[in-house]
């Protein structure tokens, strides 16, 4: 059987999802050859019709567009910034950001369920991101989200999995996909992310800013695929007590 | 529109400056208080080597760290600050330069500021573009592929009142995705009208935040009113524009001081406004037309390099623009260590975009770096940084 991975009734073979925002537009084309990268987030604030310098024009053929909705300061300009979308022949897939702070860049998940209820019934396939809080996920399934993308820590900082208590939780308890994304600065942060049971792993400073930007998205897609591998295969429970060699039990009859 | 009241005539070197007039907004907030009183309190001479390493061991800085690496004792460290600057604006802008060009709509002043070429003493030829002329211009520019536009007018609110800002906005928007404007200070009601007509971002430069020396080089008009101009961002903000930018003129004053308050400023209305986007610009002192002995005194490239590697630092996800007053060289430094934003295809004067439009009006200061939109998107380029014509969408 193949390992794929669903988002609104579309397959994917790849679960390494490439961020757009941060590279020189000639070298997003190697870093998704590279990365083997099937989607690809485009900030819809980036795109122009037409014009010098149009994101648009370098993103390669056969990629699944994930316009997200950054820039957006509640559920309202979330949602008109996908309707935007849609209509500049964007697709239907929506990354729903919404962000009231400047500084660290953090999600509103409260707006956030309430962007991904007005576009899922529109029928968008709706991926939102998320600081990871079990009740907010699932109140995003009830809302009609294709995933959840809960941040592992804040956008930029490269700092890993700094909330991996919580994305276990997620991981553990919603049957959705569940997406890292932020925060993902190396390789082995990407690896430990799927061998915990993510679904993908979303990623863009670390690779964007790397000195070889080909062999760092290549790095991270070998990462990705390693840990999915480890953790298809049962590897990555820890368990909380010994286990005697003695069994307790042993002494059962009939 | 309170232009008749808010008129500048009357205001003279006799007025306080310290005292709001008639027809202006007092927002009542504590933010000028707090970066007054502490960059008074400030005392750079006092910090150390120790403080200024210490700053760089931080995760996110506190406002005395910041005043660490303004000190002199951070002078050393230039070489640290600009590693340690370029990695902030690598890991939060990525390798995103932004471009823009200014757009000088009239240059009619009432205020007699002693150091600007536009001062409504000074005899320069007065002109503003009619609404075909501003055509012209946007048309101009819009071909150059530039997509972000910084509207600006001299401060004359009877010669180039709110209505025709707003109105000279609305064409730029029928050609332009992004428009900020740097015009004079304006009522909270004012600003919502001029984001309703799609601005999104406003720039005041405060020139000095020592209010004795800024007394003493304000010697008429509205601008001469201390608070009305520092609290403008904040009522910006009130009025719904999105990102407020932020300057001293370095070199009126101490230029460390000024750029303490500068960054505190933006600082405390971060706080108080988290969604608000904040911007940084880095203006010296140029000589202008008439007098040609104006020059920056002790900010020279190095002290100049140093305020923006600590702007960058202290807060790492604000733009920061790099001006045309400096040469192209270093402009070119800077976009690859601390700056996120460059002008080009720059010109100060009025109606010379345009080859239909007859240069109509001199320009406020000598410009330093005269490249064409295309020279400054391969510059930037050739750094294997990427130029970005627009990184907004009008919500």
């Amino acid at each position: 059987m193949q390992d794929k991975l669903i988002l609104g009734g579309h397959e994917f073979s790849s679960r390494f999802i490439l961020g757009s925002g941060k590279y020189s537009l000639d070298l997003i084309n190697a870093a998704v050859q590279h990365a083997d990268a099937q989607i690809i987030t485009l900030a819809l604030r980036r795109a122009n019709e037409g014009g010098t310098a149009n994101i648009l024009d370098y993103i390669p053929e056969g990629v699944t567009l994930l316009p997200n909705t950054s820039g957006a300061r509640n559920a309202e300009e979330a949602v008109r910034i996908a309707r935007l979308s849609r209509e500049c022949g964007c697709g239907d897939f929506v990354k729903i950001e919404i962000m009231r702070d400047s500084k660290y860049l953090l999600p509103d998940n409260q707006e956030t369920i309430h962007a991904t209820e007005i576009l899922a019934d529109e029928g968008f396939v709706v991926m939102p991101y998320m600081y990871p809080d079990l009740n907010v996920a699932r109140d995003l399934v009830n809302a009609g989200a294709a995933c959840v993308m809960p941040l592992g820590a804040p956008i930029g900082t490269n700092k890993g999995l700094a909330t991996r208590e919580f994305i276990q939780i997620l991981i553990n308890e919603i049957d959705l996909p569940i997406i890292v994304d932020a925060g993902i600065g190396r390789p082995s942060q990407a690896c430990e992310a799927m061998e915990m049971g993510a679904a993908a792993v979303m990623a863009n400073t670390a690779i964007a800013t790397a000195g070889d930007i080909p062999a760092m998205a290549e790095a991270f897609k070998k990462a990705i695929e390693a840990g999915r591998a480890a953790y298809l295969s049962g590897l990555g429970r820890v368990r909380e007590t010994a286990s005697a060699s003695s069994p307790l039990t042993g002494f059962l009859q009939d | 529109m309170k232009d008749e009241v808010i008129g500048a005539r009357y205001i003279t070197r006799e007025t306080s400056h310290m005292e709001y007039q008639t027809g202006m907004d007092d927002i009542g907030s504590e933010v000028q208080d707090e970066v007054i009183s502490r960059m008074n309190a400030e005392e750079f001479d006092r910090y150390t080597a120790a403080d200024v390493r210490r700053a760089l061991g931080r995760d996110v800085l506190s406002p005395e760290d910041f005043a660490a690496l303004l000190s002199q004792a951070a002078f050393p460290f230039l070489e640290q600050m600009a590693s340690r600057a370029q990695a902030e604006t690598r890991k939060h802008f990525g390798n995103s330069v932004q471009m823009f060009t200014p757009l000088y709509i009239a240059n009619y002043c009432e205020n007699y500021c002693i150091y600007c070429g536009f001062n409504c003493h000074n005899k320069i030829r007065r002109a503003k573009l009619d609404m075909d002329e501003i055509e012209r211009e946007l048309k101009a520019i819009a071909a150059s592929g530039l997509q972000e536009l910084l509207l600006l007018t001299g401060e004359s609110r009877s010669m180039s009142p709110v209505s025709y800002i707003g109105e000279a906005v609305r064409l730029a928007r029928k050609y332009f995705r992004v428009i900020g404007v740097e015009i004079y200070p304006l009522n909270v009601d004012e600003y919502a009208y001029l984001h309703e007509c799609g601005v999104d971002y406003v720039t005041v430069f405060q020139e000095t935040y020592d209010s004795d020396k800024y007394e003493t080089l304000h010697l008429g008009g509205h601008k001469r009113i201390f608070p009305y101009r520092l609290n403008a961002q904040e009522r910006a903000l009130q009025g719904g524009i999105r990102g407020v930018g932020f300057a001293a003129l370095l070199g009126l004053s101490d230029f460390r001081r000024d750029a303490f308050a500068t960054g505190l400023h933006a600082y405390l209305l971060q706080r108080k406004y988290p969604h608000a986007e904040i911007a940084f610009s880095c203006p010296r002192l140029r000589p202008i037309i008439n007098n040609d002995k104006i020059n920056p005194k002790d900010v020279h490239e190095p002290q100049l390099l140093q305020v923006i590697c600590a702007y960058r630092i202290f807060m790492p996800f604000a733009s920061i623009t790099i001006s045309t007053r400096e040469r192209a060289g270093f402009r070119d430094n800077v976009i690859g260590i601390a700056a996120t934003k460059i002008s080009a295809g720059v010109s100060t004067g009025i109606g010379e975009h345009s080859e239909d439009n007859a240069d109509k009006g001199d320009a406020q200061f000598e410009i330093s770096d005269g490249r064409t939109v295309d020279e400054v998107y391969q510059a930037i380029e050739q750094q294997g940084l990427q130029p970005v014509m627009a990184d907004y969408l009008y919500v």
